[in-house]
């Protein structure tokens, strides 16, 4: 009986030689992943059991990018806390000021994280580097603390539910879009405690930047990890970032699967999560008149590159509707850089959009972009829950770049169909 | 262990934004994060409960973030326990790892009443409504989970290692 490509990458971090789902391991881990809100608790915990150092230097990356740049506080405190720790223990991937991105998105552009890899953060958006053909899953502060300290953590190796996707996407519908709708049809624990794994030939032609979008939202169908078995897209990605060896897994033709979905994405249209669930997905063209207050172009779901270019053809030439704050967020410095020299930010700028540092701040409700009572804002991130982005009463919607862009423009929840 | 509390009940999908919403995490301070223990659920909680008390979740409680501050806020705000119909899988980790006690039981979280009183005896498996013959099953720990909280969470089980 064969084995999925989690399944594999799961048992060559072991010295087992079968792994099947269900079972209980303990792993190696390649990379731990902490940030500014998870490592302190993880560091008091790794203090307290004595912890003289963390058990590779090399594999430990720090990111302060949550409540960054801090505001207020006991945020910096948090922030103190995570930099002393750091230095002290010699932490080679630490990151912060003007060299900060949004965890999810700096990882892989800096090929801290590799295909083949085993990864765990301290955040739950960790699933993101199942893009590159890592297995790479969200868990808690005690479960970094054990990993800094041993190096080692258990897992329960999880069931896969595999998807095909197959048809050519339209002009406007994205990665996004694609896994919205995978949430709606299979619900915020449609894969809980499972793998879910994308594979098809609409996946197949799939940019990087789709695939991390795609990956990233797996969390949100209560998922383990998402997955890509990487290609030469992921070789594209990964070539000139990579700084040590990776390994590319692959499913075997005979694995077992607990469930197989087969999706034609040809007839799909650009996706929208209505509060206060991202399963609560209907097509744009069903959302109605749905005014807004806010857009939220960023996060480690849609703040790459490719998501402002997006923005920009959208933008270009137009302005936000009055009274609607539009906030970009590209991701990472390098980001930043690209879209100032390819004179992105001149079109946002031109567009009354407020360009914010990279941070995590207002897809979490932390700051540099919070809602009022009663208002609302369609966003590019990854959650709506209530109170996710602001007061309880507030409302998120959940989009793709070229949605979230259309509808700063018109004032309202839109495709740029209609523009 | 025996755990007898008055139980509060919620409804499914309770994710870690309404446990302990992002605004107050930037403090790890547990008595500082009790203070806000479910209150975008039901801002009343922290004033209505009493150390002791259950909380009853229904499916996938806990998903969202991944951050430990939603066990331990629930902790610290004096809840003995928490049974839900299903856990998302970073609240059931992390509860396990830093000793919260949780549970699996559908049947109980459909037919308990919120303010009732219920006794769950994890070594018997069941759980007992109050004033009632009704008892309930728990959906059994694997062993492992069981070593973990023996030995007091996920520090101390490596420590004994």
């Amino acid at each position: 009986m064969g084995n999925t490509i989690t399944e594999k990458i799961l048992m060559a971090h072991t010295d087992l030689r079968e792994i099947s789902a269900g079972q209980l391991i303990n792993a190696r881990v390649d990379i731990a992943l902490g940030n500014d809100i998870t490592a302190p608790i993880a560091i008091k915990e790794f203090r307290a059991a004595g912890g003289k150092k963390v058990f590779d230097r090399d594999k430990v990356a720090l990111v302060l990018d949550h409540f960054t740049p801090n505001k207020d506080i006991n945020s910096a405190q948090q922030c103190k806390t995570v930099r002393e720790f750091a230095v002290e223990f010699g932490v080679t991937h630490f990151y912060e000021g003007g060299q900060v991105g949004v965890e999810h998105a700096l990882l892989p552009e800096k090929g801290i994280v590799l295909p083949g890899d085993l990864v765990i953060g301290a955040d739950s958006h960790t699933c993101t580097y199942g893009a590159l053909g890592a297995f790479a899953t969200g868990v808690g502060s005690t479960d970094l603390a054990a990993v800094m300290l041993t190096g080692e953590l258990w897992f329960k190796v999880p069931s896969s539910i595999k998807f095909i996707i197959y048809g050519k996407l339209s002009k406007w519908v994205s990665g996004k879009d694609l896994i919205l709708n995978i949430i709606g049809r299979i619900g915020v624990d449609g894969a809980l405690y499972q793998a879910m794994e994308f594979t098809g030939e609409t996946i197949d032609n799939l940019p990087m930047a789709d695939r991390l979008s795609m990956a990233n939202m797996a969390i949100e169908a209560g998922a383990k990890n998402g997955i890509f078995a990487p290609d030469a897209i992921t070789k594209g990605y990964v070539e000139g970032r990579a700084e040590r060896p990776y390994k590319f897994y692959a499913s075997d033709a005979d694995a077992v699967y607990s469930q197989i979905i087969e999706i034609d994405a040809g007839k799909l249209e650009p996706q929208v999560a209505f509060p206060h669930l991202p399963s609560n997905v209907k097509g744009v063209s069903q959302a109605g008149n749905v005014k807004i207050d806010q857009s939220l172009i960023g996060s480690c779901t849609n703040g790459r590159i490719e998501d402002l270019r997006i923005a920009a053809e959208i933008l270009k030439n137009r302005k936000a509707s009055p009274h609607v704050r539009l906030i970009v967020v590209p991701a990472t410095p390098l980001i930043y850089r690209q879209a100032m020299h390819e004179g992105l930010l001149d079109i946002f700028m031109d567009a009354n959009a407020v360009i914010s540092p990279p941070s995590c701040g207002a897809c979490l409700g932390g700051h540099l972009g919070i809602l009022a009572d009663g208002e609302t804002s369609v966003a590019t991130t990854n959650r709506n829950f209530v109170g996710r982005m602001g007061h309880p009463n507030s409302e998120v919607y959940l989009a793709s770049p070229a949605v979230a862009a259309a509808s700063a423009v018109l004032g309202r929840i839109a495709s740029p169909e209609e523009l | 262990m025996i755990f007898t509390g008055k139980v509060w009940k919620f409804g499914d999908n309770i994710d870690t934004d309404a446990i302990i919403p992002a605004r107050y995490l930037t403090t790890s301070d547990p008595a500082e994060l009790a203070k806000h223990c479910m209150e975008d659920a039901d801002p009343d909680f922290v004033a209505k409960m009493k150390p002791g008390d259950i909380i009853i979740g229904g499916e996938n409680f806990g998903c969202g973030s991944s951050r430990e501050h939603a066990p331990i806020a629930i902790k610290a705000a004096g809840i003995s326990c928490v049974v839900a119909k299903s856990f998302a899988r970073i609240f059931y980790r992390n509860a396990f790892n830093m000793g919260l006690p949780i549970f699996e039981s559908g049947a109980l979280a459909d037919a308990i009443a919120e303010g009732k009183q219920i006794t769950i005896d994890s070594a018997k498996g069941t759980i007992a409504i109050a004033d009632s013959d009704q008892k309930f099953p728990i959906s059994p720990i694997p062993p492992f989970m069981e070593q973990l909280i023996a030995d007091g969470g996920l520090m101390k089980h490596i420590a004994k290692k």
